[in-house]
């Protein structure tokens, strides 16, 4: 087993005195997806933004590559490893071509310079930006500047990938090539932590699902492990159903509705009574 | 260790390298200035009370550096006027031109906001403010360098203060800009009227010629403090062009690309300050060509601040000289402040930039 690429320690944040993260461990090896989901304010893009450096953790370590993450020059760590943020937003009209561009500067004045442009090629093709390289950012639709965004994360060539929620505003089919291609990175051996929504997604991509619930971690392992009706409806406090596809036998993670559904029958029949 | 799948031969040919025509606007830009500036430089100071022909003035100039190249002013006392009045005051306008338009591309490239600029968010009138201290105060204590001195150390603070007071979460949003240099020039202008008050009729006048923006009675002298100053700063500014770029995605995306944010945009204010200070410290306040010129750039090439930077110097530069001889000349024997005429021009453009801003942003964001 190679040694892990990313490892958090006992990550502990708190905001005054509520906890925000307590005393999460994570590893992201080589070559492995990680997912990271929970429900809204479980912690998922603050762990991130520490295992980012974005963010001090009140306690806690993080080593990128069994080097401290405060020991990096911030160059240097640009060169092994892409932050994709959840935010996509731009001062300037720059078109989308140079935006891509942009994702290779930690690179200049290297030899690897001088396969930038093929390079940006490749993650504009991949991302199904290239049609749009003219195109101002700014005036982008909400999935466009996702793409545009990951295409820059990818043109930085990391063996890294930090991913918080790419699929976002992305319609179905690219949400698949997005984590297609993450998935890719991975096989050739990048270590890949990606924050998801869609549990389903998480299922069919990765290959450990983290499970955080108000800042710890509830759950680690298999997707197969970790996706549970039971676990999953005590951490999201809905009724959860896992079953696996007929056909492909994929997981698919579903909101049991029925009782709900009862609920709001009951209701109204009340009302009309 | 990089994970780079060699990209597929198909891929490659559809590369979106920055737009040929985009480069060749640039190319074409760069020369169109060049000349321009030229040119307009040889009119400048060739017109005034005494007209000297174009040939003249060139004449004169290379004679100085020793190349026998066209024909000598023939007025008997043309080349000595050229010298001794008309250079310095032409450099003067090149250099702070030079100075305030890339000053304000760099301040909108840190505040992440196409309306920021030294006169409008009070940094210029920070920087005089100072400098007004000097002059009543006599203070002395740098020779000539005082006054650029002290024009440093105010525009230095107020660019802090407005740093720091203007930004929430790593951006600056319009609404907050423009309120806090309203603030920020209200404070300064009554700083400004208080030393006006304790000052001497001379003291008063000079205030006075600061707050109206004059290239009046530039000399070699001065020019010496300033062009220093301006270079040392348009250099750095060049320098950091690329990282300039990346900021504009935002503080996390450029700390992730290699950026060390905090340190950069500190440095990036001290080198604004300077440049504030190089254009302020003897010619007063001009106001809006911050603003002006890197927009009307930005609106030919693009955002990059590779071209951006030395365009906007180059236009700068221009826009100083044609209108310091509109403020020599428009009015028969007559020097209007210059500082008047770029804000006639620029403010009514400033609002013209609020209101487009505000409508594609869908509101004061």
């Amino acid at each position: 087993m190679t040694s892990p690429a990313l490892v958090g320690r006992g990550i502990t944040v708190r905001y005054g005195s509520n906890p925000v993260l307590d005393g999460v461990d994570i590893d992201v090896r080589h070559g492995e997806v990680v997912a990271l989901a929970g429900p809204n304010g479980a912690g998922k893009s603050t762990l991130l933004a520490v295992l980012a450096g974005d963010l001090d953790p009140t306690a806690g370590k993080v080593e990128v590559l069994r080097r401290p993450l405060a020991d990096w020059r911030l160059r240097d760590l640009a060169r092994e490893r892409a932050v994709l943020t959840q935010e996509h937003r731009i001062s300037f009209p720059f078109p989308v071509a140079e935006v891509v561009r942009m994702g290779r500067s930690p690179w200049r004045g290297r030899p690897e310079e001088d396969q930038d442009d093929a390079i940006v090629a490749e993650s504009m093709a991949a991302t199904d930006t290239t049609a749009l390289a003219d195109r101002s950012f700014g005036i982008l639709s909400g999935g466009e500047k996702g793409r545009t965004s990951f295409a820059r994360i990818l043109a930085q060539r990391t063996g890294v990938l930090m991913l918080d929620e790419p699929t976002a505003a992305l319609d179905i089919g690219h949400q698949e090539t997005v984590l297609q291609r993450a998935r890719r990175e991975a096989d050739a051996g990048a270590a890949v932590v990606v924050v998801l929504h869609d549990l389903s997604l998480a299922a069919a991509w990765s290959d450990r699902l983290v499970l955080l619930e108000r800042g710890r971690v509830a759950g680690e392992g298999a997707p197969a492990d970790v996706l549970t009706g039971p676990l999953l409806s005590s951490v999201y406090d809905y009724p959860i159903e896992v079953v696996p596809h007929p056909a492909t036998g994929d997981l698919l993670v579903l909101a049991d509705r029925r009782a709900t559904r009862e609920n709001t029958r009951d209701h109204i029949r009340e009302e009309d009574a | 260790m990089t994970v780079s799948a060699p990209p597929q031969a198909g891929t490659a040919t559809a590369v979106p390298r920055p737009p040929r025509a985009r480069v060749g606007r640039a190319t074409v830009l760069f020369v169109s200035l060049g000349v321009a500036l030229v040119v307009a430089s040889l009119a400048a100071a060739g017109s005034g009370q005494l007209q000297i022909p174009l040939a003249q003035v060139a004449g004169s100039f290379f004679h100085h550096f020793g190349l026998d190249w066209g024909p000598m002013p023939t007025h008997p006392r043309g080349d000595a006027t050229l010298w001794s009045v008309r250079f310095p005051r032409v450099a003067m306008a090149i250099v702070v031109g030079a100075a305030l338009a890339v000053a304000g591309a760099l301040m909108q490239g840190i505040f992440g906001n196409p309306l920021a600029e030294p006169s409008v968010v009070g940094v210029s009138s920070g920087a005089a403010v100072a400098a007004a201290c000097a002059i009543v105060f006599s203070l002395t204590f740098a020779g000539d360098w005082t006054l650029a001195v002290c024009a440093f150390v105010g525009g230095l603070v107020t660019t802090l203060t407005v740093y720091v007071l203007a930004r929430a979460d790593g951006r600056t949003e319009v609404v907050t800009l423009v309120l806090t240099g309203i603030a920020v020039n209200a404070v300064a202008g009554a700083l400004l009227a208080l030393l006006m008050f304790l000052g001497d009729t001379q003291a008063r006048e000079q205030i006075v010629f600061w707050q109206l923006g004059s290239l009046n009675g530039s000399r070699w002298q001065y020019v010496g403090v300033v062009a220093p100053l301006a270079a040392v700063g348009i250099v750095i500014s060049l320098l950091c062009a690329r990282n300039l770029d990346l900021l504009a995605l935002g503080e996390r995306p450029a700390r992730h690309l290699g950026v060390n944010v905090e340190r950069f945009r500190v440095m990036l204010i001290v080198v604004v300050a300077l440049l504030t200070a190089a254009a302020v410290s003897f010619c007063g306040i001009v106001a809006f060509v911050g603003l002006v010129v890197p927009h009307l750039i930005r609106m030919v090439t693009g955002p990059g601040h590779r071209v951006l930077l030395p365009a906007s110097m180059l236009a700068g530069a221009l826009v100083l000289v044609v209108a310091d001889l509109g403020a020599r000349t428009l009015v028969e024997y007559a020097d209007l402040p210059i500082g008047m005429l770029t804000s006639l021009v620029g403010g009514p453009f400033f609002f013209w930039l609020l209101r487009r801003t505000r409508r594609t942003a869908g509101g004061w964001a």
